[in-house]
């Protein structure tokens, strides 16, 4: 070892400035995604949202915030305290250490790791414990029902969501995040979404169900289960929660737009006129239009689609989707080989 | 790696393919035209076959050939243990559909899981690397613990199959162990450089003796030699007879093979130390599998113990580490899987209504009811016992004749003891059979199929006797004696 | 001491411990979970061990799927643990046997190689910058070991054929939802619209 502590502990101090830089205002798109939604669902219905607090109701999250802080947390009499403390950290801390490879563009990432797409998986497959624990420590039969059915749901779409995945891996060649987006330079067209389109679709809607939002939320269905595993929880420990869900939304939507709609890369890259502008130049700007733009596909279909019965929602993961993208590695396969889709043309 | 190297493994990738058709076909095919799946099985058997003679390798003057990188190895005792393997599965096929059908267990099921084990068992045979042989005996042994409990009303079958399986998954924790520890002294996992590493004194000592250990237990027990014996008569018993057959004759192929790859080829350097540990192991499994066999009522039970003793001969046949004994075991262990495949074929015809003949008293009188299938029983019986004329009696006089070559003198003799303490049990079936009255008079029928292939079964223990030289000679001539 | 060293100590301490616990610990929801922790544990120091992917894959197979399910069993059996404890004393003194010869085994082995300096297992030299341990496992995966590769995917299809041979079955009076007949379904098989004259009003 050549290096010196005091080298070790300036290259910590910079990591965690780095980490900082992301988790902050990660957790502020938190804070102003439920106001999205409350936004966009009121006037897909036809009302105003939240509008009292600040200047059309902008002040709402914190003001939530400060409400759900400021509430008492009840410890069930009968729940495993240890655990029931621990389950909301422990859904959490994946939401956010996935993070760290997302490549917000061609050099703003925490960790440029070559097996990031893995890790990504590894992370989005441990964020189960949280809920699981949550519905096991609560000693509730509504919140155990809850953790049961999510589990389930959750390690049943892993399956597809990897099976995607593999078809962008043999797209572009590589696990990692930076030069997944690298392989799909060339404008809107040459984006993964086209050639992997069923992925794409089975993707997306994996994500819902990964996350456990509508029209797959049988793992909170209020009309069923309360509230499914979090039925327990009060005050901070439930905005935990909270905040870990939105964390994963933004986490997939960021996701699809890295892998299949071309991370920051720019639609127009080419093209006659804007080619050669700022519109044509890939940027983080690209990025987060198209985060935000998958962001607001999940809460339009929570307006629009009516939740799904349980043993459906099973078959359309198994039966449905595991197949179709089964199929659609070999059809990526035959790209691949016979140099249908080119990587970074 | 080039093609002509993985069309080595062309009857592998068939019988891989079939069976995947096989489970896929399944789905369009009614139930009462299941019989199209016993006619692919057979013609996916026949066509295995065909593949293996035409033997390629053989034709450019090579003795053996490997491929995929050494791991996998075509030669001629591995083509025909393979041939012999699909032989004898096809006669199992004609045994069990008809045991399957009067059971109302005729599902898909069997065929792609025999099929399965098959293909284990084929990649056991031509194992020529640590991983290999460790893929297929996992193959082979987790079909086989699923089919022990097809019958899934049956609670025995379910605690057989749960006995093999515990015990079975020991036994290849114990396999791994010796595996990482031969891997860690020799540093490969190919049998030819282990062999090589060996003789050149790179390894150590020390691991590789304790390597060998744990090795020749987890072999032991998969070939359910004493004292790692306790799951085969409980298996034998409580799997469906269709079940028991199948794990009578085929797998044992695969023990067979997978042991002279792993002590011959392998570690032949250590021929002294596993010399030791194979006789106590095999002069146990004879004494103790021929006088427990005496005490059992049951016959299938009593056909476990029997098969303890037999395995305990194969060992034998390995003891001298030369080319006669190699042979002559070999020779055994395709005897003994046709012997076996024909006790339990006459189980299955007794069996009637729902209810399998496995008490010795059901063959009483047999031959009041009907003269041949005594006749076929009686030869079968007296091929076990090792009657002279017989093809069993050549099986073992030749391992006998390996075993006084090699100078194991005591073993040879407590050998001849106990097979004739042990033909005791055989000759008492053929005394119920001729002397004893029946206890029912019911017919026994049997499809045409059936007929036809326990009696040619039935002859072959008197055929294969009467002309013993070809069969012997094939199996002499695939270790080049 | 550089920081490698410590994180090595940190986390081969936390297996250890997660490891002694997992068959301590009276509650098997709690086993379950030191488990995981002890897979976490041995992931990171595979991670010092410049084998990210192993690391990675321990993480995604074994914590993300098969403890999932494992803890999923777990926590639906009522399990009580008085018998278990039983047989925990009953066959300690078989155990410990095992655990000694295991052990002596494993010193035998290694002291044959000399002693436990380095000398006799050299640390081996760090891999060159761009080197991915990934790319390496695949390529080795399908040159040398294909076989081993296509065989051990075999192995799983028959694992997923007998777990299914030996569960799906149909009882007798099973109720089944087949949900192709279920979207199939016309209205004039639900409603059955009846023509009724209005009644006359009560009372006039």
């Amino acid at each position: 070892m050549s290096e010196t502590l005091w080298d070790q502990l300036i290259y910590i101090v910079i990591l965690l400035l780095k980490i900082v830089a992301v988790v902050v205002p990660l957790i502020l798109t938190v804070a102003y995604y439920t106001y999205m939604e409350r936004k966009v669902i009121g006037y897909m219905q036809l009302r105003r949202g939240p509008n009292r607090i600040g200047p059309a109701g902008l002040f709402q999250p914190f003001a939530d915030v400060l409400k759900l802080l400021l509430k008492e947390i009840v410890l069930p009499a009968n729940a495993n305290k240890f655990l029931f403390v621990l389950a909301p950290v422990l859904s959490l801390a994946p939401a956010f250490a996935a993070w760290v490879v997302i490549p917000f563009n061609d050099w703003m990432v925490i960790a440029d790791i070559d097996a990031g797409l893995l890790y990504l998986l590894a992370m989005s497959s441990i964020g189960v414990y949280g809920l699981i624990i949550a519905g096991w420590a609560s000693n509730s039969k509504y919140a155990f029902l809850g953790s049961i059915r999510s589990c389930a749901q959750m390690v049943s779409y892993e399956i597809a969501m990897g099976f995607a995945l593999v078809g962008v891996l043999i797209l572009s060649g590589s696990l990692n995040l930076t030069e997944i987006v690298l392989a799909q330079q060339g404008g809107l067209l040459d984006w993964f979404w086209l050639p992997l389109l069923p992925l794409f679709v089975v993707y997306i809607i994996s994500g819902l169900a990964e996350t456990n939002r509508a029209p797959f939320d049988v793992a909170e269905g209020e009309s069923e289960i309360v509230a499914g595993f979090h039925v327990e929880y009060a005050g901070a420990a439930f905005a935990v929660f909270f905040l870990a869900e939105y964390a994963n939304m933004i986490l997939i939507s960021a996701l699809t737009a890295i892998l299949f709609a071309g991370g920051w890369l720019s639609p127009f890259e080419g093209l006659w006129l804007v080619g050669d502008t700022f519109l044509g130049q890939g940027s983080i700007f690209w990025f987060l239009l198209k985060t935000v733009f998958f962001m607001y596909l999940f809460l339009w279909w929570r307006a629009t689609y009516p939740r799904y019965r349980y043993d459906q929602i099973m078959r359309l993961g198994w039966k449905v989707f595991v197949p179709i993208t089964m199929g659609w590695v070999l059809v990526a396969a035959v790209f691949s080989v016979f140099g249908l889709v080119v990587r970074g043309s | 790696m080039n093609t002509t190297n993985m069309l080595l493994a062309a009857p592998e990738f068939w019988v891989l393919i079939m069976a995947c058709v096989i489970l896929i076909a399944d789905l369009f095919i009614r139930e009462e035209r299941r019989g199209i799946i016993h006619m692919m099985a057979m013609i996916t058997l026949v066509f295995a076959a065909i593949i293996t003679v035409r033997g390629d390798y053989l034709s450019e003057g090579l003795r053996s050939a490997t491929a995929f990188n050494g791991s996998f190895i075509r030669d001629p005792m591995g083509d025909v243990l393979k041939l012999f393997s699909f032989f004898i599965l096809g006669i199992v096929y004609v045994y069990a559909k008809f045991y399957l059908r009067q059971f109302r267990m005729f599902r898909t099921d069997f065929y792609t899981l025999t099929l399965f084990a098959l293909l284990g068992v084929m990649l056991l045979i031509s194992a020529n690397s640590l991983v290999t042989i460790y893929l297929g005996l996992e193959l082979t042994s987790l079909s086989t613990y699923a089919l022990v409990a097809f019958d899934r009303e049956s609670k025995r079958g379910s605690e057989a199959a749960m006995k093999y399986f515990v015990l079975g998954s020991m036994a290849s924790g114990m396999l791994l162990y010796g595996m990482s520890m031969i891997y860690g002294a020799t540093g490969s996992m190919d049998l030819a450089d282990i062999s090589v590493a060996i003789s050149n004194q790179d390894g150590d000592s020390m691991i590789l003796v304790f390597g060998l250990v744990f090795l020749v237990v987890g072999l032991a027990f998969k070939l359910g030699v004493v004292p790692f014996h306790m799951w085969i008569p409980d298996v034998y018993e409580g799997a469906p007879a269709a079940v028991t057959l199948f794990i009578s004759a085929i797998p044992k192929m695969a023990g067979f093979a997978m042991a002279y790859r792993l002590l011959y080829t392998g570690l032949g350097d250590l021929h002294t130390d596993w010399q030791q540990m194979l006789s106590i192991l095999a002069v146990l499994s004879i004494v103790l599998g021929n006088l427990a066999a005496i005490a059992q009522t049951n016959i299938k039970r009593m056909l476990a113990y029997s098969t303890i003793s037999h395995m305990g001969f194969i060992l034998m046949g390995l003891l001298p580490g030369t080319a006669d004994g190699f042979g002559a075991s070999m020779y055994y262990v395709i005897v003994y899987s046709l012997m076996s495949a024909g006790a339990f074929g006459m189980i299955i015809l007794l069996s009637a209504r729902g209810v399998e003949a496995e008490q010795l008293d059901d063959f009483k009188g047999l031959n009041q009811r009907n003269g041949w299938y005594a006749a076929i029983m009686a030869m079968i019986m007296f091929s076990m016992a090792g009657v002279p004329v017989f093809v069993g009696f050549f099986a073992k006089w030749l391992v006998i004749k390996a075993a006084l070559d090699a100078g194991l003198l005591w073993l040879a003799i407590s050998a001849v003891i106990f097979s004739v303490v042990g033909a005791f049990y055989y000759l008492r079936v053929i005394k119920l059979m001729y002397f004893d009255e029946p206890l029912t008079e019911s017919p026994i029928d049997a499809p045409v199929d059936f007929n036809a292939v326990i009696s040619l079964n039935g002859l072959l223990m008197l055929g294969l006797g009467v002309f013993s030289g070809s069969l012997i000679a094939v199996c002499m001539s695939a270790f080049g004696a | 001491m550089p920081i490698t060293e410590i994180v090595f100590y940190v986390f081969s301490l936390v297996m250890v411990s997660a490891g002694v616990a997992v068959i301590t610990v009276r509650n098997p929801v709690y086993s379950a979970l030191f488990l995981v922790l002890a897979f976490f544990s041995s992931a990171a120091i595979w991670l010092l061990l410049e084998a990210e992917f192993l690391a990675i894959v321990l993480i995604l197979v074994y914590v993300g799927a098969v403890m999932v399910l494992f803890l999923f069993v777990v926590m639906m059996l009522d399990i009580n643990l008085t018998p278990l404890k039983e047989g925990f004393i009953r066959y300690l003194p078989v155990g410990i046997v095992v655990a000694v010869l295991m052990a002596a085994e494993l010193l035998l082995v290694i002291w044959s190689k000399g002693s436990f300096d380095q000398g006799a297992f050299p640390i081996p030299p760090p891999n060159p910058v761009g080197f991915s341990n990934t790319k390496a496992l695949g390529e080795l995966l399908f040159t040398n070991y294909l076989l081993a590769f296509e065989a051990a995917g075999v192995i799983l299809l028959v694992a997923i054929i007998a777990a299914i041979a030996l569960t799906l079955r149909k009882r007798v009076g099973e109720k089944r939802q087949n949900p192709a007949m279920q979207v199939r379904v016309q209205r004039d098989e639900r409603v059955r619209l009846v023509k009724m004259d209005p009644e006359p009003r009560q009372g006039n």
